[in-house]
């Protein structure tokens, strides 16, 4: 077993608006060990990205609230660290790959710039200037971008080469995590299988270990060691890629969700898509919360929290496991 | 087999500060009555501004259209709207914030003067919702009050309100989450096998339009590069472009990492493009002949169309 990095006990994020509290993360459980990937997968409103913006502390301070819980990164807990703390420790250890790269980077400064303002605020060494444009020329070089167009500005650049700018600035410091949020969702399929190409080559060569949000299975399929699946701010199942991919044991939703997705080998005249929507996180359905969509709800599913089954490092959550034993 | 939609040498080029961007560059389609087409490809590649041109949202810089067999390229665009309709790929942006889901689909039948009675209307309206799985409920509703899905059912309504006989699908499910993406597209077959439509399928997503076409035509920078029925297409791809396209989508499943083929290089640039193949600058084939001349789509096998000079 790898030490571990960083450890997500009981966690819980409820949004306060003016109309309802919403319940966003639900008690999460999760372990990420050194140079391990981990890809979190679920629909809009499932809690992952709350959950990224929970370990960096930057949920929205006026409306969003961590109410239990505790984050510790290398054994030391990221809430109780002050605001200070934190600053050294964002871009620096832990660093956020956003999704859109239209709109993550700054359009009136140019490329060298934004990484060099990354490298300039954790410059702890007191390295001189030149040093650091150095560094950024490195950087460009890393992730597949001439150094010479360091005084490019955003728009001089496609969609795909932003990305890899925005990737380069997270790397920039050499985190131990790196917290990828969809950063392939607006790239075209091509440039999606370059970046993603990319992004793994450079996770074994710097040994970051990763967290990878996305919705699509099969990006998770291709870069993860470990995959935790959410459903309504809580983790419904979670394991190894072979225990998610190719055991014949899933959460109903996991399966709903490999149904719902066109198989390019298999011809099938209809999909099986799961029916209905996202329960409604302001009110969340009593018991297991996937219960109304469910196909093979039970009686127990409507009132009682299911509990955990495990075999080895498959964990599932639902009544129907418990039953067998 | 009747066809209903027929293209020669279509094309719209827009003028752009540095000269003319080809967006579409000479394509010829069919579409058989109660088909699919599926058109694929990636963004630039003018999948879209095709549909819009068809559908002459946009009007042709040349070439004809013939619909059930008349060129519509002279008619007044008006009077094509009752046949052919268009669903967009945003439903957060394509309908209007301000009108209740009521007056979304009540529109099309209000412009085109279709009921006299408004009772008539209500009814047809109630009617349309239950066609595309919304609860009566939501008729007094308004965009912001529904999620991603509904919207797009209302979307799908206001196409269906004029009973079109065919309806160009722009990137459909593509803002939509997996569920339900799944959802719509089992809604559109349906529809198709209850009441015949003809589509015309935009998207960038090749599973999607594997499980949903009968004809693929894959498109590169305004040209069709391989036009072939879904089974071949997806079995047997021919050109190099269709081969990268193909093996560039993340499978869910394990064991296939970081063995594929990835094309190097982006789309490139649209205006005032070079002589010859345009996807040479990123082919791993490319020859000297790729690079001379213009390409012309043949028939390798049957049915099978590719423009490539790997194949004579």
């Amino acid at each position: 077993m790898l030490e571990k990095l960083l450890e997500i006990k009981d966690l819980s994020v409820v949004y306060h608006t003016d109309e309802a509290h919403v319940y966003a993360v639900n008690a999460i459980n999760l372990e990420i060990g050194a140079r391990e990937t981990i890809g979190l997968v679920g629909e809009t409103g499932a809690g992952k990205t709350t959950t990224a913006l929970a370990i960096l502390r930057l949920l929205p301070e006026k409306t969003g609230h961590i109410t239990q819980g505790e984050i510790l990164f290398k054994g030391e807990d990221l809430l109780k660290k002050s605001k200070r703390e934190m600053r050294g420790i964002r871009g620096a250890h832990i660093s956020m790959i956003f999704q859109d790269p239209m709109t993550s980077l700054n359009p009136t400064i140019t490329v060298g710039d934004q990484i060099y303002e990354s490298l300039l605020i954790h410059n702890y060494e007191g390295k001189p200037r030149d040093e650091l444009y150095k560094r950024v020329d490195e950087l460009l070089e890393l992730v597949g971008i001439p150094a010479r167009r360091r005084k490019d500005y955003p728009h001089q650049f496609s969609g795909g080469m932003k990305q890899r700018v925005v990737i380069s600035i997270a790397l920039a410091c050499q985190p131990q995590l790196l917290i990828a949020d969809e950063p392939t969702t607006a790239l075209d399929v091509t440039i999606q299988a370059q970046v993603l190409a990319m992004m793994y080559d450079l996770k074994e060569k710097l040994q970051t270990s990763m967290i990878m949000i996305t919705h699509d299975l099969g990006v998770v399929a291709q870069t993860c060691d470990k995959v935790a699946i959410m459903y309504a701010g809580e983790i419904i199942e979670f394991g190894l890629a072979e225990d998610i991919f190719e055991s014949d044991q899933h959460h109903p939703y996991t399966t709903g969700l490999f149904g719902s997705i066109p198989d390019l080998d298999i011809e099938a005249d209809r999909l099986n898509p799961i029916e209905g929507l996202m329960p409604d996180p302001t009110a969340l359905p009593c018991g297991c919360k996937f219960h109304p969509r469910c196909k093979l709800c039970m009686e127990i599913c409507k009132t009682t929290l299911p509990p955990q089954w495990h075999e080895g490092d498959h964990m599932i959550s639902c009544h129907l496991y418990s039953r067998e034993k | 087999m009747e066809i209903l939609l027929k293209t020669i040498n279509l094309k719209k080029y827009f003028k752009v500060h540095k000269g003319l961007l080809h967006a579409v560059d000479g394509v010829d389609i069919e579409i058989q009555k109660g088909k699919t087409l599926g058109v694929v490809g990636e963004s630039g590649c003018g999948k879209s501004t095709l549909g819009r041109v068809i559908l002459r949202l946009l009007e042709a810089t040349s070439g004809e259209i013939y619909f059930e067999g008349r060129n519509i390229m002279k008619e007044n665009p008006r009077g094509l709207k009752k046949d052919m309709q268009i669903i967009f790929q945003d439903p957060y942006s394509s309908l209007d914030p301000r009108l209740s889901v009521f007056e979304l689909i009540s529109e099309p039948l209000v412009v085109n003067r279709v009921f006299d009675h408004k009772g008539e209307m209500e009814n047809r309206i109630i009617e349309l919702m239950e066609t595309v799985g919304l609860a009566e409920r939501f008729i007094n509703a308004y965009p912001h009050e529904m999620d991603g899905g509904r919207r797009q059912r209302v979307g799908i309504a206001r196409a269906l309100a004029l009973n079109p006989k065919f309806i160009v699908c722009d990137e459909p499910v593509s803002a939509l989450d997996v569920s339900i993406q799944a959802q719509v597209l089992n809604l559109l077959m349906d529809l198709q096998d209850q009441m015949g439509f003809t589509y015309m399928f935009i998207t960038h997503n090749l599973s999607v339009v594997k499980h949903i076409s009968d004809e693929i035509v894959v498109m590169y920078l305004g040209q069709c590069v391989e036009h072939a029925s879904s089974r071949e297409l997806f079995k047997n791809p021919l050109h190099p472009y269709t081969q990268a396209l193909l093996a560039a989508i993340p499978k869910a499943k394990l064991g296939i990492k970081h063995d594929q083929k990835i094309i190097y290089g982006e789309v490139t640039n649209p205006v005032n493009p070079k002589q010859g193949c345009r996807f040479a600058a990123r082919c791993e084939y490319c020859q000297q002949d790729c690079l001379a001349g213009s390409i012309s789509l043949k028939e390798v096998e049957p049915d099978h169309f590719v423009s490539c000079v790997l194949y004579k």
